[in-house]
């Protein structure tokens, strides 16, 4: 069998975005043994992804090379990169058991962080599924660190700033979209801008991306959204309406546009999910982009020794990540009485400082990608809401209808979550639907219970290889 | 004429040759398969298993499991595979 034992470090780090790697340098930095795990090859997370081939240092945005930065302190640290290795169970006492290159393998520590990060929420409409349409963060993840240009004739939809980012990341490399569809108007962005008095830097890069974004002359529908997309066995067209400011389908000319590929995102969902599956306290927190453990400002949660942070414990984005990466190292690092309570709140001071410095910013790039309950109210009802196992948005009303009351029982009644993406993808406009349908909150529809495998993997490569004599023969019980 | 998705990444990777569906294909070591296939022209990976519609790569970061197809007879995310010499895909509905 392929199965170690456990090994024991002072604190387990799970996630290696900018939240994971911070906190994990700041523990070890304080003399606890960290380990540090996530699926990738390399730390970075998505802000932070590293391009799998290494990419000259010129023409790298400011993310890559802070990335580079951090992954460069992290291996001058003493932590363990425990990396390509997909984390598929959670316990008590913080046992985690993963699945590697070399098969399964199980560490284990008192204290754990969790900063899984956030996966992307799209809003459905009919012909999302279609080959050729794809996330916003996947149009990152090509242009960062994939290094990949859609073709020709694409185009960008959805909200907030990774739209900018993405425009003016490929009209630079002579990639640009045919058109931008978004669902802010110039106002949403220009309320922004106090916000952004406090940070000089990405208030730069923002005029930067605006710039590149004016001079490829990218035509902009603003205060529009994607009506449906259009193709065989692939995106040809997508159709595109006005909305208003709450994402609300308004009456006004549709316009079709010719495409092969179609970039779209939503904002951010957090992925919850760990602590969640260890009965840690949850809160619904509309603006955080959903539900997310309920953590004091170090990132403790209501569970001793369990700490969530980064965008998987409240949508605050990458700069927030790190101070709270620093905040949650340096509790761990008294909590397992490493520092005394003097040093704790002496060293915390910077960090809280700066998390509040960044707070304006933070909450205003988070309400501008929130989720808007009218855009959901304008999916139409053909529109596939689960991709997993097509279900539509009808088949959930029916459910609704029929009696299912909370999203587990939707689940139950329509297959809906139940496919290998978990939910993931679904999660969150399936729980607004049900709502919507019984005019509750999202409170009262609940979460998906959260179950190992946390990750779909192969029942053999969670076995192992064993040959026939390694099955353990019980004694035959006695006559 | 449908446009293809094109390499903007300048890498000095050894070129391998890998085979979908029993037609050969090249890409640089290493790069996510997820990549080689849309360089490649490969948008549609498998269909839906219930209503059978065509799907593709989606999400890019190993959460949606679109792009769950066979390499060398396991399933596999390819967003999440680096490709190697002689590696085996097929494209056809695995979950």
């Amino acid at each position: 069998m392929s199965r170690s034992s456990p090994h024991d470090f002072d604190v387990l780090v799970l996630g290696g975005g900018p939240a994971g790697m911070v906190s994990a340098i700041t523990a070890s930095q304080h003399g606890l043994s960290v380990g540090l795990i996530d699926e990738q090859a390399e730390a970075g997370g998505q802000i932070w992804r590293a391009p799998w081939a290494a990419s000259s240092g010129k023409d790298a945005s400011p993310e890559v090379r802070d990335g580079h930065k951090m992954r460069e302190t992290l291996a001058r640290s003493n932590v363990s990169c425990l990396f390509g290795r997909r984390i598929w169970s959670v316990t008590d006492q913080y046992r985690v058991e993963v699945l590697g290159a070399d098969g399964v393998e199980t560490y284990q520590a008192p204290h754990l962080i969790v900063a899984l990060g956030a996966h992307e929420r799209v809003i459905p409409f009919p012909g999302w599924t279609l080959p050729g349409v794809m996330g916003l963060a996947a149009a990152t993840i090509m242009l960062k660190a994939h290094g990949l240009a859609p073709p020709k004739d694409w185009v960008l939809a959805g909200v907030g700033p990774l739209l900018a980012a993405v425009a003016a990341g490929y009209a630079r490399k002579g990639h640009p979209p045919k058109a931008i569809i978004d669902l802010s108007g110039p106002s949403d962005w220009l309320a922004t801008l106090p916000s952004l008095a406090s940070r000089p830097g990405l208030f730069k890069q923002g005029v930067g991306w605006v710039v590149s974004i004016l001079s490829s002359r990218i035509p902009i529908y603003f205060r529009h959204a994607i009506r449906r997309a259009e193709g065989q066995d692939r995106i040809a067209a997508c159709v595109i309406g006005p909305v208003d400011q709450d994402g609300h389908r308004v009456a006004g000319p549709e316009l079709s546009l010719d495409c092969d590929a179609l970039m779209i995102g939503n904002g951010l969902v957090p992925g919850g999910e760990v602590p969640r599956l260890l009965g840690a306290n949850q809160v619904y927190q509309h603006e955080l982009g959903g539900w997310i453990p309920d953590c004091d400002r170090y990132g403790r949660t209501s569970l001793k020794h369990l700490y969530a942070i980064g965008d998987g414990a409240g949508i605050r984005g990458g700069a927030v990540a790190c101070s709270a990466g620093q905040l949650a190292g340096l509790a761990v690092a008294h909590d397992a009485g490493f520092i005394d309570a003097a040093s704790f709140a002496r060293q915390s001071v910077q960090p809280l400082t700066e998390n509040q410095k960044l707070a304006a910013f933070s909450a205003a790039m988070a309400h501008m990608i929130r989720l808007r309950p009218a855009q959901v109210a304008s999916i139409s009802p053909e529109a596939v809401i689960c991709r997993c196992e097509d279900v539509t948005r009808q088949d959930l009303v029916c459910a609704a209808k029929a009696g299912a009351r909370d999203v587990n029982q939707l689940k139950h009644f329509t297959r809906c979550g139940m496919g290998p993406c978990q939910g993931r993808m679904c999660g969150d406009i399936a729980a607004e639907i049900l709502a919507q349908e019984h005019q509750v909150s999202r409170q009262a529809v609940g979460y998906w219970t959260a179950r190992p495998p946390l990750r779909p993997i192969s029942l053999q490569s969670m076995l192992g290889r064993f040959e026939y004599s390694d099955i353990p023969i019980p004694k035959p019980a006695p006559l | 004429m449908v446009s293809a998705f094109t390499r903007i990444l300048a890498n000095h990777h050894e070129l391998v040759h890998f085979n979908v569906d029993g037609v050969d294909c090249v890409a640089p070591a290493g790069e996510p398969l997820a990549t080689s296939l849309l360089a490649a022209g490969y948008l549609m990976l498998r269909q839906s298993p219930n209503q059978h519609t065509p799907r593709g790569a989606f999400c890019l970061m190993g959460v949606c499991q679109e792009c769950a197809i066979h390499v060398d007879g396991q399933i596999a995310q390819a967003c999440m595979t680096p490709v190697r010499a002689g590696m085996d895909v097929q494209l056809r509905g695995v979950v």
